[in-house]
Order: structure tokens, then sequence, then C-alpha cells
């Protein structure tokens, strides 16, 4: 039972982690690029 | 015996509106989509932020819009977002803050006869979901790049009912321009489209249950995540309305907490002695101490 609460504790951990090696990275502001322009795929045109 | 409410719609009705609350995009001098800082982070569920009411963006999108860009075959922001999402809430997502989640609920309500899909074709078609994570969302967008390196969000551009629905519909009814350029690829998402929602009449969220690849991927916190369901088998009469309220089709009485449960407690609600629980933290609860061992529910509560 501690194993499984450990693990879960270690998995939140990586993904905050993740998410801070993303921003520095820069994709945030690539996700931002995409996402305020109409994503012609998306709607079916292109 | 009275009816319980478990408060479900609301909130879905609510999540719907806060994720989409750019209400001036649908109703302003010419329909538009929101261009804000918000954008920059993800929502849970599956909203196309092209959308004119979108605040924030799909996640299915932006991990497509950057492993299929130059610089990244890799997103560690949105992987880590949508691993935060997964242990924080995992599919009580698709249950609760998805909206087209709610419209495949909403869809299921119109009173027509139903479809109950035979087990073995079930069981083969929930791996589709799988399928379509790895290859449409993470392996064609980086494999398939043009001369400057750029490969295309396929999920989205080939399969997405919900971009079509939310993003497409409203934009190109709007737009003369756009309406110009439709072509064999929209009416090919249109098909799609239409096919998901007459399924979704016919069928408990198909499109959730087959498809969705954010479904596939927040199945994978299923039991490493925070929100778990727990059964009490002490108390379970084995009376099996548990399974034939789950929108999911779950075999509740054989291991609870699996991928295809989206938390939406049907089956709490259902049952007569509440034997089923919702638990939420990072440890298991463990057994009645008047219990022996309950092999079924190894790994899961205990």
């Amino acid at each position: 039972m501690k194993h499984a609460a450990t693990t879960r504790v270690l998995i939140l951990v990586a993904a905050a982690a993740f998410v801070v090696i993303g921003v520095m990275r820069g994709e945030v502001g690539e996700v931002l690029k995409k996402s305020i322009r109409v994503c012609l795929e998306c709607i079916g045109i292109g | 015996m009275k009816k319980k409410k478990d408060g479900r719609w609301a909130i879905q009705s609510l999540a719907a509106l806060a994720t989409n609350s750019h209400l001036i995009g649908f109703f302003g001098e010419k329909i538009n989509i929101y261009k804000g800082s918000l954008k920059s982070a993800c929502v849970p569920g599956l909203n196309c932020y092209s959308c004119p009411g979108a605040i924030g963006s799909c996640p299915v999108g932006s991990l497509q819009a950057v492993i299929a860009g130059r610089k990244h075959n890799f997103s560690f922001y949105v992987l880590g977002t949508l691993a935060l999402f997964g242990m924080l809430l995992g599919r009580a997502i698709c249950g609760f803050l998805c909206l087209f989640g709610f419209i495949q609920d909403l869809l299921y309500k119109i009173p027509t006869p139903k479809i109950k899909v035979p087990q073995r074709v079930d069981k083969c078609l929930r791996y589709l979901k799988y399928l379509v994570l790895a290859v449409l969302v993470v392996l064609l967008p980086i494999v398939l790049t043009n001369n400057f390196g750029m490969g295309a969000p396929t999920f989205c551009k080939w399969l997405c009912p919900a971009g079509t629905l939310e993003g497409g519909v409203p934009l190109i009814a709007s737009d003369e321009g756009l309406r110009s350029r439709i072509g064999f690829l929209f009416y090919w998402k249109a098909a799609v489209l239409a096919l998901v929602l007459l399924a979704s009449v016919l069928i408990q969220r198909p499109f959730c249950k087959y498809l969705c690849p954010l479904g596939a991927f927040y199945g994978f916190f299923s039991k490493a995540g925070l929100w778990r369901m727990r059964l009490d088998e002490a108390q379970c009469t084995g009376c099996g309305l548990c399974e034939k309220k789950c929108p999911m089709g779950v075999a509740v009485r054989q291991d609870i907490n699996v991928p295809e449960c989206i938390r939406c407690g049907a089956c709490k609600k259902a049952c007569p002695t509440g034997a089923i629980r919702t638990t939420y933290g990072f440890r298991d609860q463990a057994p009645a101490p008047s219990q022996p061992d309950l092999p079924r529910m190894k790994g899961t509560t205990t």
C-alpha cells in the first residue's frame, strides 16, 4: 500500500517536471501559436 | 425508492460553458476564435481550439502541433499536462468535463431503440482507440513530413469529429471565404461526424469507447490515478445492477478500476446496498478487517 502511494507521488512529480521542462523548451509558445489561428485541418479545409 | 441525484449533468454543463466561455466568438459581427494567452494552456477534455467559444487548447491538437513541428519530436509540456490531468482526475474527465462526451450523453437521451454491440465485436473495437492514439496522434505527425520538416495533425485532420462540429460547422457557416474552399476533406470529416452523432443516438458513448485517443491516454491512469472506485465485496449481493447501468459496459464485479471506467458514478447510484464507493487519495484503502482476502480486487483497492 505504501508502495502504491509512493508510486503515485513519483508519477505526479515526474508529470510536473515534464511541464516545467516543456515550458523551458518553449513548447508553450508553439501551442499558443497553433491555437490562436483557425486550424484548417481541424475544421476540414486542409 | 427515491432516485439518487448526482449532479453530473450540472457539472458537464458548467464545464462545457467554462471551456467555451468566449461567447462573443459566436455572436460577434463575424464569427471568430479567441486569440488570448489562455490558449497556451490545455483544457482537460477534447475541445477543439478552433471552436469560436474555446478559451483553452485541445490537448490532442496541442500534442500534434508540437510533435509535428520542426523543433521537437516529443512534447514534455503537453504530455506532462496530460499526465497531471490523468493522475488528478483520470477518466473522470470523460465523465464530467469533456464537451464531446457530454454531447454523446445528450444524444443517447433521444428516445429511440438502442443497439447492444455484441460482446466480441465490442471488445475488439475498444482497442481501436489505442491504435488511433499511437498511429494518428503520435506516429504519423512525426513521420509524415513535408519538405520543410513539418508534419500534419493527422487525427484532427482525418478523424476528429469534435473539430468538425465545434470549429468547422460554425466557422464555415459564417465565412464565405472558408466555404469556397470546401473539398473532399470536409465532406469526409462531415461524414465521420454524422456517423459518430448517429451512433451516439443508438450506442452509449461510441466515440469514447472506440475512437477517442484522449480517453485511451487517461485510461492508463485508471489504477494509478488518485480518483478510484471501490467495490466492497462484503456488501455486494451480486445483483448486477451496477453492470446493467454502466454506460461504458464495465464488468464492475470483476474489476472496477479498468481503463474503460469514466467515473460517472452510474454503478454507485444503481447499487442498492451502497457497496460501491468513490475514493480519492494517494493510499489504497485497506479492506474491512473482518473480511478475508479479496482476490478479485487485488491491486485496485487493497
